[in-house]
């Protein structure tokens, strides 16, 4: 007992000194801290990527005994440099709430009781076989998350789409990133960024589209600060629907009407053409001009189907498509004042600034996602600005291993980790390397997200196993969706870490290894893998979800397939997972490689990773002996996409006249299952609010605090009102954080989504309110 | 038995010497800076004497150019 004291005053002794130096040398860091307390044997620090948003910081988790006590900034991580937002500082805390899962449970006369968890996995590969039994193939579905490992994801794709032969593989990012995939697909090939977050050290101008920065990538926003402080010549501009803390610290703030961005964005590329700022050596060399289709709906309806059709024009054909977008003719659309349009358009424009374009939900949560992907291209693409450090069109992640593991294994039903299932080619690697018959893999595409909801509601699928992510908080126009999974013969599984709306709709729950707890790898927004090793155990019964797959895949009659044992299976799979990628677009590092950094960056190629694709400097995939490569078309080009301005799917009206824009704050996470669960954090903001301009609040009556009713077609909701806050929209709109499941806001939202990437879109949507 | 912390500066150029020096130096722990010259000390001593000892020892260290204390713990107070 004594020696446990004298080794706790050690490490009083040496924080103190540390926090000493904190204060009087600023930005100190002190890496090898762990190896020295490790010395202690106190508390030792470990390695791993934030479990949080997806920008991948690197943390160092201080474990005491079992128990993960402390997170500090991982000086060695390329991507925060030592630095933490709150969310990961105190992200430890969060696996330590009082009502963790430990046990699993199983529905018996409408109560969920506890049972042994090899007795619930037993229930759930029995209940899966019989329903794929009655109802078919296509009748079973998993569906996922941005949070779940590589691994995790990659063995529910081998699991339903390869050994059981059914497409019905979905995850929460087609929620987030779904348009941000058909936006690179279709601009460039092939999915992710182009650039990493080394542009932010060499950018001059930073325009924002839609997205908070300051409160949902705070460590990134930090860095563009820091820039513009070391820097001469960096602004931010802050191109924004509403008012937040990030225009609070940019620049200047142009505020748009919701959907116009479409055309502001064409706008600007009128206006590069019109002044000549065409960047001709890059456009004549890499660039071809295409159109697709136009008026393509919302998707509201069951069924819906849409098929985009490239057609190549020519840049005239462009050029005259633009006539309609001058900035005058947009200043009516879009609210933006002429010239602001024009001052945007000219700091694209001007060669000698470095540009980078940042986005995430803003852009992709969109009716017309796709396409104002392709438009932030398009600006790019004209002026040359791209795939050279500070130039670069980036769209951030929201999720952890969105890319990782949705993105790049490909979790989505359209997708194989190599390719798409409508490929040949695609399904004969992914047949050979899993083991399995070729006509296992289905060629046809089944349900999106929000059809697989639909098709859960109406009795298409029967049976769904849900992990790592809650839909009953997230799914738009959610009343449709949870009564759907109450119906008498659907029967829902949910793999979690603490109760949720969603493990309240659940027959069976089994509780979860979270974050390190586990062994696993995430994949961020940079292209950059990050490993974890298990740091901690998990509590009572609770499992890795990778590892529940297993355990159900062999019950299901295939151990060939899933053979691996428990003391090296995540390295096996990781290993098994790499070979869809072998070859220089897209080489990923080995598993004793990535065990040891902080992060490595595809392609990785003879030891060293990819800072700039498409740019034979930097990308080892780049063939053509020309100043850069877009390898991925067909055509070696990127392409420019004439894409017009069409109206969101609900727009206010004389019934319905306020815009309803949702989204995040800083101190929670998606849908607060765990950062509520974090004193700090929950207490901070303990609940949701409506945020209402001053002046529309002062019409309705209502001050700080007071309840408003927040009504749509397709529910209502009462919540406080937030006036004059951290965000404040502009008359004719308000705005909803949906992290509090005490206001499922969602049963207000629309469920409309980008007909090509098939993402709903969150941010718009017409209610009215009423003071309650 | 007293546990003190120290901020130890070393003299312009010899961070490495004296991270060496103090790692050799009985009852030391040494925490270096990976981007400042600075190294955190800490050190935890037996006795009054040891104490003692240790404090001439790190006056003689010529690698040493000043020592910040920050934080003092001793169980016989």
């Amino acid at each position: 007992m004594k020696l446990n004291r004298r080794r706790f005053m050690k490490y009083v002794a040496a924080s103190s000194a540390v926090a000493s130096a904190g204060s009087l040398f600023p930005g100190i860091s002190f890496g090898d801290w762990q190896q020295v307390v490790n010395n202690s044997g106190l508390v030792s620090w470990q390695k791993a990527p934030c479990r949080f948003c997806g920008t991948g910081c690197g943390v160092l988790i201080g474990v005491s005994g079992n128990r993960a006590i402390a997170v500090k900034g991982d000086p060695n991580c390329s991507v925060n440099k030592g630095l933490c937002c709150m969310k990961g500082y105190h992200s430890v805390q969060a696996l330590y709430g009082k009502d963790r899962l430990v046990k699993a449970q199983v529905r018996k006369n409408g109560s969920m009781v506890d049972v042994p968890i090899q007795e619930a996995l037993d229930l759930v590969a029995s209940k899966l076989a019989e329903t794929r039994d009655k109802h078919g193939k296509d009748s079973v579905a998993i569906y996922g998350s941005g949070q779940w490992t590589i691994p995790d994801g990659y063995v529910a794709s081998k699991l339903f789409k390869g050994c059981l032969g059914t497409n019905n593989v979905e995850a929460n990012a087609r929620l987030c990133m779904a348009s941000a995939v058909t936006g690179f697909m279709t601009s460039f090939g092939l999915d992710e960024p182009m650039g990493c977050y080394e542009d932010i050290d060499h950018a001059n101008v930073f325009v924002t589209w839609g997205n908070n920065m300051a409160e949902m990538h705070p460590v990134l926003f930090s860095r563009m600060l820091a820039n513009r402080k070391q820097r001469i010549n960096v602004k931010i501009i802050d191109f924004a629907t509403r008012l937040t803390r990030t225009s609070q610290a940019a620049d200047k703030t142009l505020l748009f009407k919701p959907q116009t961005d479409l055309a502001v964005a064409n706008a600007i590329c009128y206006e590069i053409i019109k002044n000549d700022w065409v960047n001709w050596d890059f456009v004549n060399s890499h660039v071809s001009f295409h159109k697709g289709k136009t008026n393509i709906g919302y998707g509201t309806e069951d069924h819906f189907s849409f098929q985009d059709e490239a057609e190549s024009i020519s840049l005239e054909e462009f050029v005259r498509f633009l006539d309609d977008y001058t900035p005058e003719k947009v200043e009516k659309v879009s609210g933006v004042p002429a010239k602001d349009i024009k001052y945007l358009a000219s700091l694209y424009g001007d060669p000698a600034l470095k540009v980078t374009s940042f986005w995430c939900m803003g852009m992709n949560q969109h009716t017309r996602g796709t396409w104002i992907n392709n438009l932030v291209y398009n600006i790019h693409l004209l002026v040359g600005k791209i795939a050279t450090p500070g130039n670069s069109p980036f769209s951030l992640t929201g999720q952890p291993s969105a890319c990782g593991t949705v993105r790049e294994v490909g979790t989505l039903t359209q997708s194989l980790p190599h390719g798409l299932v409508t490929n040949e080619e695609d399904r004969q690697m992914a047949a050979e390397i899993w083991d399995v018959p070729l006509g296992n893999i289905d060629p046809k595409p089944t349900y999106h997200t929000v059809e697989m909801f639909r098709a859960l509601d109406r009795g298409d699928i029967k049976f769904i196993w849900i992990q790592v992510t809650n839909p009953m908080v997230t799914m738009p126009n959610l009343k449709r969706y949870r009564d759907g999974a109450l119906k008498d013969d659907r029967f829902v599984v949910v793999s979690d870490v603490y109760p949720t709306p969603t493990t309240d709709v659940a027959d069976v729950i089994l509780p979860a290894a979270m974050w390190v707890e586990q062994e696993g790898m995430f994949g961020n927004s940079e292209r950059r893998t990050q490993h974890f090793g298990q740091i901690v155990d998990p509590p009572g019964e609770a499992m890795s979800d990778t590892w529940q797959i297993i355990e159900v895949a062999r019950r299901l009659g295939f151990e060939k397939q899933f053979s691996w044992s428990q003391d090296d299976y995540i390295e096996k799979i990781w290993e098994e997972y790499r070979r869809f990628h072998a070859g220089p677009k897209h080489e990923m590092a080995s598993y004793e490689v990535l065990s040891k950094r902080s992060g490595v960056q595809w392609p990785f190629v003879d030891g060293k990773e990819t800072r700039w694709r498409y740019n034979p400097e930097y990308d080892p995939a780049c063939s053509n002996g020309k100043d850069f490569d877009f390898y991925g078309q067909k055509d070696n080009r990127a392409w420019v996409w004439a894409r017009p301005y069409e109206p969101a799917a609900e727009s206010p009206d004389s019934e319905y006249n306020f815009w309803l824009n949702t989204g995040r704050v800083i101190e929670h996470w998606h849908t607060g299952s765990m950062t509520r669960r974090v004193p700090v954090l929950h207490n901070a903001v303990p609940e949701a609010y409506v945020e209402l301009h001053p002046d529309d609040a002062a019409e309705l009556g209502v001050v700080n605090g007071e309840k408003v009713k927040i009504i749509s077609r397709r529910g209502e909701i009462v919540m406080p009102a937030q006036i004059n806050g951290r965000g404040v929209p502009p008359r004719g709109m308000v705005f909803v954080p949906f992290f509090d499941e005490q206001y499922l806001i969602n049963e207000v939202t629309l469920d409309a989504f980008c007909p090509i990437s098939k993402q709903p879109d969150y941010k718009k949507c017409a209610v009215r309110l009423e003071k309650a | 038995m007293p546990i003190f912390s120290y901020l130890a500066i070393p003299v312009k150029g010899a961070k490495e010497t004296l991270c060496a020096d103090l790692s050799t130096t009985p009852h030391c722990e040494v925490i270096p800076s990976d981007n400042q010259d600075v190294i955190v000390l800490v050190t935890d001593t037996p006795d009054e004497v040891a104490e003692t000892v240790l404090q001439q020892n790190l006056k003689n260290l010529q690698s040493l150019q000043s020592l910040n204390l920050t934080f003092g713990y001793d169980d016989h107070e």
